[in-house]
């Protein structure tokens, strides 16, 4: 199974931002937001955004798809890797579109609450870098399609929160020793002061689970894309610095528990015969925390993030070709843990 | 969710998160078809609780809306609002209030009185300072030129400097027809 470049584990601060993204929404002009679409202006539409993807083709690497081309299982592998959003691939699936470049660092999805949402996701923190292909792409398609765009208000998208630069920027961070030290509340209380939202692995309602937070800025009218990035990034880099402080504290003032519970996780991933999820991105959590700090080892057959999607439902499934109960997932999902963790012992 | 402590508490289960208090609190969820259980203690379960009640969207259309209908003065101007209708997709105030979405990109301009308290209420300012789009843009800045060249050539008339307010007229005449065509390319597309 491939695992997509923003997996990678390089980039800057990689240890703890997992993954930086900058989402632009796009509307084509004088036709109805896609929700309020009949059958015949949908089909309309979607001809003229694959027509408009066809001339990308070659030289952004793009593979167009329909999402009721895609088997269910396919469409949640998608979701997992954060390449469609779950709104994008939940059913009933009509008119739903995305282009994927080779890379799976850039999907375009077509007919999410916006007729387009043009999405680069890259590993570790490098908002600029994410900003400049999203801008690239944005022109390159801007060529074949009339976007609806106002002087005053920007880019035009279905809801008044999007309107402006239209843009929400991401970023995907680990932070475990803030959790640890109950001083993540609180940061995510200024965090909200600032103009910024922070919500869990896969978005809106999901649960910080793995001690993994997105954060994003709320805000997308009012200044330049440059500036909104800037903003996030200056933020980002503080929250860095208190985690890798924590972790210092934890380090220097409970050191042997610290250990003691990352030697622990190891022991169950690469022990355990039946492993939940949840139980999973909670475990690995604590191993990544110990392999920064040197406690141990650092698994070196898959980064974190490649565990991460890796244990998701949908990955195993498509990993053990065919459809899995809960139960069997649970075990393939040990199984699969101990034989990517475990391999390292027996040299 | 569920929270009933009797039955986590009848495993005898200690807290997944601490693993050291007994677990008295059980979560259950479901996220992405796949359900989650959670025993902690009734520490770790007011920690987490905190996050819950963070990582909810807070900041919705309709949360904002709710505050302002509130504040609408009663009378005339509301049942204009809640009568007009986009001339492009038929959709109304009220179905926006309700979904949080609005029909078209036409709808914006309808209901421009209406949204722009609720626009300023999100971002805090009502004016964009972002990208413009290549193409798209290129109008909105030869009228931007435009302005200001005749700005310019009023100024030089004033000061009584001929000359220079000619040339400038020469290169407005000159903006107007290159838009003008313009305008003729973007009807065939
Ligand atoms: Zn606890
Ligand atoms: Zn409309």
């Amino acid at each position: 199974m491939k695992y997509s470049q923003w997996m990678d584990g390089t980039g800057p601060d990689a240890d703890i931002v997992l993954s930086c993204r900058v989402r632009l929404a796009r509307n084509l002009l004088a036709t109805p937001f896609p929700h309020r679409m009949d059958d015949g202006q949908a089909q309309t539409m979607l001809a003229r955004v694959e027509e408009a993807v066809h001339h990308l083709e070659t030289g952004w690497h793009l593979t167009f798809s329909r999402l009721s081309n895609l088997t269910p299982i396919t469409r949640q592998v998608l979701v997992e890797k954060h390449l469609v959003s779950p709104l994008l691939a939940q059913d009933p699936i009509r008119y739903e579109a995305v282009a994927i470049d080779d890379r799976e660092s850039i999907s375009i999805m077509i007919n999410e609450e916006d007729h387009l949402r043009i999405q680069v996701v890259l590993p570790g923190l490098q908002l600029n870098e994410c900003w400049k292909v999203a801008n690239q792409l944005d022109d390159a398609m801007e060529q074949y399609l009339d976007f609806a765009f106002d002087p005053k208000s920007g880019y035009i998208t279905a809801c008044p929160t999007n309107i402006g630069t239209a843009m929400r920027a991401s970023v995907m961070i680990h932070l475990p020793a803030l959790v640890l030290t109950h001083q993540a509340s609180q940061v995510f209380t200024t965090l909200a002061q600032l103009g910024m939202v922070v919500r869990g692995l896969y978005g809106e309602g999901s649960e910080a689970l793995g001690n993994i937070f997105q954060i994003s800025n709320q805000v997308s009218l009012g200044l330049s894309e440059e500036e909104f990035i800037h903003n996030l990034t200056v933020v980002t880099q503080q929250i860095v610095g208190r985690e890798r402080h924590a972790r210092q504290h934890l380090l220097q003032n409970a050191g042997t528990a610290l250990a003691d519970r990352v030697g622990r996780a190891w022991g169950l991933l690469t022990h355990a015969r039946i492993m939940s999820s949840e139980e999973a991105l909670r475990l690995l959590s604590e191993v990544k925390l110990g392999a920064d700090l040197g406690l141990i080892e650092a698994p070196n057959a898959a980064t974190y993030a490649q565990l991460i999607v890796a244990t998701r439902p949908g990955f195993l499934q498509v990993e053990a070709g065919r459809e899995l109960n809960p139960v069997e997932r649970d075990q393939l999902r040990a199984d699969y843990l101990r034989r990517l963790l475990g391999e390292q012992n027996r040299v | 969710m569920s929270h009933d402590g009797d039955e986590a508490q009848s495993k005898n289960l200690l807290c997944q998160r601490c693993n050291q208090k007994p677990a008295l609190v059980h979560f259950s969820k479901v996220v992405n078809g796949e359900k989650t259980d959670r025993y902690l203690c009734e520490d770790c379960a007011k920690e987490e609780g905190a996050y819950h009640f963070m990582l909810g969207p807070q900041f919705t259309v309709q949360h904002v809306l709710g505050g302002l209908i509130g504040q609408e003065p009663l009378g005339s101007q509301r049942s204009e609002t809640s009568t007009k209708r986009c001339p492009h997709c038929g959709y109304t105030y009220q179905r926006f209030a309700e979904s949080g979405r609005l029909g078209c990109d036409y709808c914006y301009q309808t209901f421009a009185p209406e949204l722009e308290p609720l626009v300023r209420r999100l971002h805090g300012s009502v004016d964009h300072h972002g990208k413009v789009p290549v193409r798209g843009g290129r109008q909105w800045i030869q009228q931007q030129n435009l302005a200001n060249l005749r700005m310019q050539m009023k100024k030089a008339v004033e000061r009584e400097a001929f000359e220079e307010a000619a040339k400038l007229r020469d290169e407005i005449r000159q903006l107007e027809a290159g838009m003008e065509s313009d305008r003729g390319n973007d009807h065939e597309i």
